[in-house]
């Protein structure tokens, strides 16, 4: 039982590592690069969102 | 000599195969419903206040000038600019969809260690999020209204991805550490940036009215609550449905 719930995790914790990383890829992006262009577009969310802006 | 064929390569782990598309699936319904709640909710009740701002940002309005103001100026209404809005409902379904991810990995390794995730308990998951990424960096850099003075951006960001790592540290040892030492280290992780302090700037030069700034920062922390208390408890809902649907044989 231990040895197959330890199996399952380990087999299981790529793409849980996968989906964090593209997760805070996404929120880097679109929150919190400064690129004068993903700035303003997102402008108004990232104010809302409460994100350092500029 | 030819040997019967047999399966030599093993099947992909079933554990491996599906979990990536099932947490894909579950966080892009999850982040694309809760995440236009959150653009609407922002749209109605944050982005006038932030037009309101931006006219003594530009300078339109001046606060102290001697004539008072009226503290209703005239405000384009709710789409008046199409593509402005709609920039705005498409990063932030992006946003929660990006957090949606995270939080739906995190909830598999839960499931895996044996706690329930559905609908109901999302909404735990909902409130720990917006607390980790919401009220625990808001409370020292509250959210911005534009105008306002503030430290250096980069330096902002470094404390504000810090502060929301130690919180969703201390958010899993609140809710799985289950004893007197993870709760210590929770809220010595929670408390820590805030004694630190967060980055703060040298002078005031906000031209905005105080009561438009409190009235932003408590309209953003509301809708940001309402939001995430929708994206986990939808998160929670999709992923249940995904693993049972992946149970059930083909």
């Amino acid at each position: 039982m231990t040895t197959q719930t330890q199996t399952a995790s380990r087999a299981g914790i790529l793409p849980v590592m996968f989906a964090v990383v593209l997760g805070l890829g996404i929120i880097s992006v679109t929150g919190h690069v400064q690129a004068a262009a993903l700035h303003d577009a997102a402008h108004d969310v990232r104010h809302a969102t409460g994100f350092p802006c500029h | 000599m030819t040997q019967p064929m047999t399966c030599v390569t093993q099947p992909a782990s079933p554990a491996t195969k599906p979990m990536f598309g099932r947490i894909l699936t579950s966080a892009l319904f999850a982040g694309a419903i809760a995440g236009l709640i959150a653009a609407l909710l922002q749209l109605a009740f944050v982005q006038p206040v932030l037009l309101h701002a931006e006219l003594y940002e530009s300078g339109e309005l001046v606060h102290f000038g001697g004539d008072a103001i009226s503290a209703h100026p005239e405000l384009p209404g709710m789409f008046s600019d199409l593509f402005r809005d709609a920039l705005s409902v498409i990063f932030t379904m992006l946003i929660y969809t990006g957090y949606a991810l995270m939080m739906i990995a995190l909830m598999s390794v839960a499931e895996g260690s044996g706690h329930k995730i559905d609908g109901r308990t999302g909404v735990l998951w909902g409130l720990a999020g917006f607390i980790a990424v919401h009220l625990a960096p808001g409370f020292s850099l509250a959210p911005e209204v534009p105008g306002v003075a503030a430290a250096d951006v980069a330096a902002r960001q470094v404390w504000w991805f810090a502060t929301v790592a130690a919180a969703g540290v201390a958010m899993w040892l609140i809710a799985f550490g289950g004893n007197l030492v993870s709760y210590v280290i929770a809220a010595a992780l929670l408390l820590a940036p805030h004694l630190i302090g967060a980055p703060e700037p040298d002078v005031f030069t906000g031209p905005v009215p105080t009561e438009i700034g409190a009235l932003f920062a408590a309209r953003a922390f509301g809708v940001g609550l309402a939001a995430w208390v929708l994206l986990g408890a939808f998160a929670g809902y999709f992923w249940q449905h995904e693993s049972q649907r992946a149970e059930v044989p083909a």
